[in-house]
């Protein structure tokens, strides 16, 4: 029988890549989610399935450990919060630009600055929007239990080497430190030498028997990098028809609806129950996929409902997206704390009186 | 069943490992669990609660601005959650350091004298323990057994002997709730 086991979201982070039979880890520590590297180290897998834990000089140093990792065909990752996350982008961009795949986790906190240490969903124009420079995108995974936590690693890797891009899991401070039920999946064993070649023939292995395999994010001649351009873009719309993922909750026939991701869509999930009592019909559309974005999704879940409420811990990102899924057909209106502060359910149910239903 | 509880005082009063004990019985039992700390800085000598939640279906929040339970173990504590319990709701603290007392009527209120009990076990480390006796006798979330299940589970073995004085606190804690 499969054991549940009760741990936070980080430890189910670094339990998971484990699990996954990931080749090495590249981090430097940051509230809130040193949990990650902290498990990895007490769990040594260097010393069972062979995997590389690394604290890196810095995050920089980190994501450049990744990118090379990734150049090998290696299933490589890291985690930093925010701030440390945003001295990555560099190296995002470029994984991006080389066709990498590599897992990079965001526990997100306050910002912007060093910010808090407390919980924010503020980075999600980093995320979705690009980050880095240059038109590519990375996937965008938001998880909402410690259970996605866990099943995002390997899902996130799954779908970089099968489009070769970068996957980022975007979590917040709730979700990394809040304990919940998990069901960690089987031990997968590393994929030996001979796989990794079998499967990214791309990857620099060695080229004794083959043409020279050559990694790098430049190109001079400027049709040749319009091409390139074309094809990242041709694989961006792939992953769009493929890989939009959501949960729509009592969707069907309610009278406002609710746009929330990660923890928010927890919260929501709260301010629905809390609205039924008032006999008021709340839906949810909670984005899995933050890009791609389920616009279509929440385009056909608003039919006929009075307005839409995006839940936020930002001052009104993701909001942007809602409104263009809609196309203004729809009222869209915005909630959110700053700064690390967490909004009640109480809250956000008086919020969407005032902004829709007492105005 | 569904109990949303709200555990907060001082950083090194064993509040967190208190709500992580109470999350690993639940599980011990097969229930939904969620555990989410106040995390951060203020653990270290501020002040630091938790919300535990354990229900027979599905968690929806875990963040909460009523709970069906509160206990509070300081003075700041007491001001910042006793508005937020739940009427009818149970609200239990620890009467060391309190000058002012709880004032709500529509709430069942207990009073314990934990601290006490640890200088009488000669055991400042049980603290936590005893409350979460006292928690149990009034609000039997979770069976005593399932609290020593769960120790037994999380506890690395070398920390095994410390399981009689945690069973000793634990009774200690349903006595004082008594008395």
């Amino acid at each position: 029988m499969e054991e549940v086991r009760l741990m936070k979201g980080n430890e189910a982070l670094a339990h998971a890549a484990i699990r996954y039979g990931a080749d090495g880890y590249f981090g430097y520590p940051i509230t809130p989610q040193s949990e990650v590297l902290e498990t990895l180290e007490d769990e040594m897998p260097w010393e069972t399935t062979g995997m590389v834990v690394l604290q890196a000089e810095s995050e920089v140093a980190a994501i450049n450990m990744v990118y090379a990792g990734a150049g090998c065909g290696k299933a490589v990752f890291t985690s930093s919060s925010s701030p440390g996350v945003s001295l990555m982008q560099e190296g995002i961009s470029y994984i991006a630009a080389s066709e990498l795949p590599a897992l990079i986790i965001n526990v997100m906190r306050g910002g912007p600055g060093l910010g808090t240490i407390h919980p924010s969903q503020a980075d999600y124009f980093q995320a979705c929007k690009g980050g880095g420079h240059g038109d590519y995108h990375a996937i965008v995974l938001a998880p909402s239990s410690v259970q996605e936590m866990c099943d995002f690693v390997s899902l996130g890797w799954d779908l970089a080497f099968k489009y070769r891009t970068p996957a980022m899991i975007l979590a917040d401070g709730i979700v990394g430190q809040m304990m919940e039920k998990v069901v960690l999946p089987e031990q997968r064993p590393r994929r030996t030498e001979e796989q990794i070649r079998q499967q990214c023939p791309w990857a620099t292995t060695g080229k004794k028997g083959r043409k020279q395999n050559i990694i790098t994010s430049l190109e001079l001649d400027d049709d040749r990098m319009e091409q390139n351009n074309l094809r990242f873009q041709r694989t961006y719309r792939e992953i769009e028809k493929n890989e939009t993922r959501c949960e729509l909750i009592n969707t069907d026939g309610c009278d406002y609806l609710l746009v929330a991701f990660g923890s928010m869509a927890r919260i929501c999930q709260k301010v629905m129950e809390l609205a039924a009592e008032k006999g008021i019909k709340l839906g949810l559309v909670r984005p899995i996929t933050l890009w791609p974005f389920p616009a279509q999704q929440i385009a056909d879940a608003a039919k006929g409902c009075k307005g839409i409420l995006t839940v936020e811990l930002d001052a009104g990102q993701m909001i942007e997206d809602v409104k263009l899924a809609v196309n203004c057909n729809v009222e869209v209106k915005h909630y959110g704390r700053l700064g690390g502060n967490v909004p009640t359910p109480d809250e956000v149910l008086a919020a969407l009186e005032n902004l829709f239903i007492n105005k | 069943m569904k109990e949303e509880i709200i555990i907060a005082g001082f950083g090194g009063q064993g509040v967190l490992s208190m709500g992580k004990i109470l999350a690993y019985s639940g599980l011990m039992e097969d229930k939904e669990v969620t555990w989410m700390p106040s995390y951060g800085p203020e653990q270290r000598g501020g002040t630091a609660n938790v919300t535990v939640i354990l229900s027979d279906e599905r968690i929806s929040s875990p963040i909460l601005n009523a709970y069906d339970t509160a206990v509070v173990l300081n003075q700041q504590s007491l001001d910042r959650f006793e508005s937020k319990v739940k009427p009818g709701g149970v609200l239990i603290y620890d009467s060391y350091g309190i000058h002012t007392p709880p004032k709500r009527t529509d709430i069942k209120v207990y009073h314990i004298n934990a601290m006490e009990a640890t200088f009488e076990l000669k055991n400042n480390k049980a603290f936590n323990m005893i409350v979460l006796g006292a928690l149990l006798k009034v609000k039997p979330i979770v069976a005593v057994e399932s609290v020593l299940k769960g120790l037994k589970k999380t506890l690395p073995e070398r920390h095994h002997n410390l399981i009689p004085m945690n069973e000793e606190a634990l009774h200690r804690g349903v006595d004082i709730m008594e008395e």
